[in-house]
């Protein structure tokens, strides 16, 4: 039963992926005063991708070819750690919230490694910087998370948010401090404004998008998925971690159906934030984004050092 | 019968050097075989046949060296199954030699900790033993004769494994300095160029200083007891400012071995120099007997550590483990690159050895034995994965005939298998899930997070940032080795050498590295194995296991409890092969979606070049720019203009130098020094016959003024 509930919740991941990046491009449409596409758009995308013929270059290795599956699979498999409507399940056991991560560095690797493979001075100028940014952006997650682990004293994404929840409504200032680090380097991994913007294409100032120029059909479709996919999981994290109230923690089935509104509610308006940045704020250069990685970084220090020292149980 | 393997591991290393020595024997040996047929008629038909067609002209060297290395491989066996024994019996067993001087026997020792080393070392050797017939064929043998190279690896072999064995403070050093020296001459083995030599001898000044500094750390133990043997010493009670004198020596000896910044220096030379099976038994291994010196000299011979010791080992592996990845990122030459990596991740587990220390000297011998198993772990992983790599930048040398990585490029297609044995190494040495790499990366993070435990405000304050710290260098190591192996392996050939490799032929040379890689995986999904293993040699050595949570079972790795963290590699492989398997099979079923092949997109203007694609130090460029601080970087950039006014360019020419910070700031003003100081030495040395017997009759008289 656990392993079933287990099994629904990452295929609900795999599912609702487009369609918070078609919301997330709704209210930008709306709030842009432009005609927003539907909130489905995302799906036909996909499902339009995956019904044409790749075109791989001639100088693709095996690599190239392997690499979406890899990354795709290993977001999944990030996914399934995240507790998204339930707690307690078994996949949050079998690997923390470190193996999460790992996955992510997992994925990251192909990706970097995908865009060399062709051999064209766009793959490696993104493959370059996406590898910079994230290397900077990693450790700044890992000091957030490690505050909320310490409070918890667990790694278990599950265990932690049980914690949280268990805790109630306290004021936490590690709390506060690492949830903004968080949100900073959740835009710069999953390649927002003002660190990379997902709709451009061409540009010299792109990362993600020079990384997968070659790919086209059912690859890119997985590609994007993930990306989609990635997006959705930083917004649980934030949204579970920092407000899990909602999330369920028996499991009947109305519990799950009340913990899965709960979720989307605190993602959709999580997205409306995120549109209103992404529409006041403009990309910034290349060559600032260490100093707003390093920012997220001091942001998460200082969350572990007021745990360490002002809330910690002696 | 265990210590018999062990022997047997040591005694089959020397005679597979000696028996190197037969090399250019072929001529004696054919003699001595005819005059043996002669006077016995009727011995062995099979042997004699065997015999006569290995001592033919041409078939002798190939035979000698498939001989030679089928001894190493042995005597790396026995290692292997002398170490498990040895782990699985939880035994110590002691024993006398009586080699040596007369009234100072050598004592052995062969307890959980040697057993583990043993078994680290004896895989490596196993590994290269397999992979040294194939390499060593291409030397000359008139240029690089194959008898130096079997002999003093042999040597070297028995040396470390002699060090592993010893158990008194005579026996410990010549083991040392036998190790040192042979592999001094290893690494001098082309010494036709004088960068070589040069190296060379580097390394074995640093061997030197460092032994120096070992056997200063054993007298001040030894001044507080009665004897050299490790039992006295271990009974020796001296107060904390000499404990910490002897640690400081002791820290800086092994550390000087090991490559913890800043006596890291020698490895960068010495490791590209040497013949890549030599630098993967250097920087796999040799980097792990100083690591077994420095658990023993600390854990077992001091005895009770203190945390000041950790935070000072804790502080300098963080400096390493950053400043080596840093360093190893900005290098084209892809060995010198390894070796920098090496010097990161002694820091990582010098990193976790402090974090024990800390533990250990607050009373928390649980979570002490949590570190010192994430630092032993490592210590394995790191052999293995940083010996696959050196195996396979030797068959990328080996094949392509560059080691700059910056003039490769598409060997994937040409070097299919190489492409995906080093690609595992790269993924593990990453740290990336499902890879042995990462579980020890995640142990360590594990008892970084313990710290609540403490009570020391500033300790609790710092290991945090080292965590974060240790975050940065793996990130780092991932986007250094996607650099490393996209360069190498992907795009298209940046030279016309590695235009031209192909894949190579041998099977032993495939084999050694393919073994290896095995292991990394297999250790990646079952780290129970050692994991069991590393708790017998910390219940030895710390009186303390980690707890056995058997209600998980073996699948899982839970460290502390179940609750806190817990992590199951073969249930995550499962999922991941499931998620593959599924995505793979669904879009792949439309078989008019089959992929098609076409031209590199080029943005309509054509002709796409090599030249075009992202070389070692562009890729790296925002990396330098961001820790512009840490290097000493020495860019030019130069124009050739011309055509009227010169306004046009004709050519751009790039320089970029990039220095370590400790050779202006720590080494040459010490070398400096020490030439000052030779002068000043130098002025009592006239040359006079007159004046130096005026210094004999001098000291003459005062040793009898101080006699009397």
């Amino acid at each position: 039963m656990n392993w079933l509930i287990a099994i629904l919740q990452t295929t609900l991941f795999v599912v609702l992926a487009p369609l918070l990046a078609g919301w997330v491009k709704w209210c930008k449409c709306y709030l842009q005063n432009r005609k927003a596409p539907s909130l489905l758009q995302p799906y036909r995308d996909l499902i339009k991708l995956t019904h044409k013929q790749p075109v791989v270059s001639e100088q693709a290795s095996w690599l190239f070819v392997t690499a979406p599956y890899i990354i795709f699979s290993a977001t999944v498999l990030a996914a399934s750690v995240v507790p998204l409507i339930a707690v307690d399940l078994p996949t949050t056991a079998s690997a923390d919230v470190i193996v999460m991560v790992g996955f992510f560095a997992f994925a990251r690797f192909f990706l970097a490694l995908a865009g060399m493979d062709i051999g064209t001075a766009f793959g490696g100028m993104g493959s370059s910087r996406e590898m910079t940014i994230s290397s900077l952006a990693e450790p700044a997650m890992l000091m957030a998370i490690f505050t909320l682990t310490m409070t918890a004293s667990t790694t278990n994404l599950s265990g932690a948010i049980a914690h949280v929840l268990n805790d109630g409504l306290v004021l936490r200032p590690s709390f506060v401090f690492a949830l903004f680090a968080l949100i900073l380097v959740a835009i710069a991994e999953t390649g927002r404004v003002p660190v990379d913007n997902p709709a451009t294409h061409l540009e010299l100032t792109m990362i993600h998008e020079a990384m997968i120029l070659e790919y086209s059909g059912r690859h890119l479709a997985l590609i994007e998925w993930a990306s989609q996919l990635k997006l959705l999981l930083y917004g649980v994290l934030i949204a579970n971690i920092f407000f899990p109230w909602g999330i369920a923690e028996t499991f009947t089935a109305k519990a799950l159906g009340y913990g899965l509104l709960a979720i989307m509610g605190k993602l959709a308006l999580l997205a409306i934030f995120m549109a209103i940045t992404e529409t006041l704020v403009a990309k910034m250069r290349l060559f600032r984004v260490q100093e707003y990685l390093s920012f997220a970084y001091l942001l998460g220090l200082l969350g572990m050092l007021s745990h360490i020292i002002l809330e910690a149980s002696r | 019968m265990i210590l018999t393997l062990a022997y047997g591991a040591v005694l089959l290393s020397f005679t597979s050097g000696l028996l190197a020595l037969m090399m250019n024997q072929r001529q004696n040996l054919l003699e001595l075989s005819q005059y043996w047929f002669k006077k016995f008629p009727d011995s062995s038909q099979f042997g004699r046949s065997v015999l006569e067609k290995n001592l033919k002209e041409r078939r002798y060297p190939h035979a000698l060296r498939q001989a030679v290395f089928v001894l190493l491989g042995l005597s790396g066996v026995f290692a292997v199954l002398a170490g498990l024994s040895v782990l699985i019996s939880e035994g110590v067993l002691t024993d006398q030699l009586g080699f040596g001087l007369p009234w100072l026997p050598w004592h052995v020792r062969f307890d959980g900790l040697s057993g583990f080393f043993f078994l680290i070392i004896g895989i490596a050797v196993c590994a290269v033993s397999l992979y040294g017939p194939g390499y060593v064929s291409s030397y000359k043998e008139n240029e690089h004769p194959f008898a130096v190279l079997g002999l003093f690896t042999g040597l070297f072999v028995a040396g470390m494994l002699l060090v592993l064995l010893a158990d008194d403070a005579f026996f410990f050093m010549i083991a040392w300095e036998l190790m040192s020296v042979a592999s001094y001459f290893l690494v001098a083995f082309q010494h036709e160029n004088s960068a070589n030599r040069r190296a060379a001898f580097l390394y074995l000044l640093m061997a030197e200083v460092g032994a120096l500094a070992i056997i200063l750390g054993f007298g001040v133990l030894a001044s507080f007891s009665d004897g050299f043997t490790f039992d006295a010493l271990r009974e020796s009670r001296l107060s904390v400012t000499w404990a910490s004198i002897a640690f400081m020596l002791a820290l800086l000896g092994f550390g000087m071995k090991a490559g913890i910044v800043p006596v890291h220096v020698w490895l960068p030379e010495a490791h590209p120099v040497a013949p890549s099976h030599i630098s993967a038994l250097m920087s796999g291994v040799m980097l792990k007997v100083a690591l077994y010196g420095l658990i023993r000299f600390c854990f077992d011979l001091l005895g009770d550590v203190h945390w000041q010791w950790g935070v000072v080992l804790l502080i300098l592996g963080t400096l390493s483990a950053l400043g080596g990845i840093l360093y190893a990122m900005m290098q084209p030459n892809l060995k010198r690159l390894l070796a920098y990596s090496s010097v990161e991740n002694i820091g990582i587990i010098f990193m976790v050895l402090g974090l024990s220390m800390i533990f250990m000297a607050n009373g928390h011998p649980q979570l002490a034995a949590l570190g010192f198993l994430a630092a032993l772990f490592h210590a394995f992983n790191h052999a293995l994965f940083k010996n696959l790599l050196f195996l396979g930048a030797g068959i990328i040398h080996h094949q392509t005939h560059e080691l700059n990585i910056d003039l490769m490029g598409g060997l994937i297609k040409k070097m299919p298998q190489t492409s995906k044995l080093f690609l595992v190494g790269c993924m593990s040495i990453s740290a990336l899930p499902l890879f042995n790499g990462f579980v020890s990366e995640w142990l360590a993070f594990q008892t970084a997070l313990q710290v609540d435990v403490l009570d020391n405000g500033v300790l609790r304050s710092l290991i945090p940032v080292a965590a974060a710290a240790l975050a940065l260098t793996a990130a780092l190591a991932a986007a250094c080795f996607v650099k490393v192996f996209g360069l190498i392996f992907l795009g298209q050939s940046r030279s016309r050498n590695s235009q031209k490799a192909r894949e190579v032929h041998d099977k032993g040379m495939l084999a050694g590295p393919a073994l290896l890689a095995g292991l990394c995986f297999f250790i990646g999904i079952f780290p129970g194995v050692i994991i069991y293993l590393i708790n017998n040699v910390s219940g030895q050595l710390l009186g303390q296991t980690l707890p056995n949570d058997t209600a998980s079972g073996w699948l899982w790795l839970a460290p502390v409890t179940a609750e806190q963290a817990s992590y199951s590699a073969p249930l995550v492989l499962i999922g991941a092969l499931i998620a593959a398997g599924i995505c793979y099979w669904y879009l792949r079923r439309n078989p008019l979606t089959i992929m098609r092949r076409a031209e590199t997109w080029d943005c309509g203007f054509g002709g796409l070049t090599p030249r075009m694609q992202y070389t070692s130090s562009a890729f790296t460029m925002p990396f330098r720019r961001i820790f512009a601080k840490v290097w000493i970087i020495d860019e030019q950039i130069n124009k050739d203009m011309q055509g009227a006014m010169d306004q046009d360019v004709a050519a751009v020419h790039y320089q970029l130098h990039i220095q370590d910070h400790s050779w202006p700031r720590l080494y040459q003003p010490m070398a400096k020094g020490v030439n000052n100081l030779a002068k000043q030495v130098g002025r009592i040395q006239t040359g006079n016959i007159r004046t130096y017997l005026g210094y004999s009759f001098a000291t003459l008289i005062v040793l009898l003024w101080v006699i009397s």
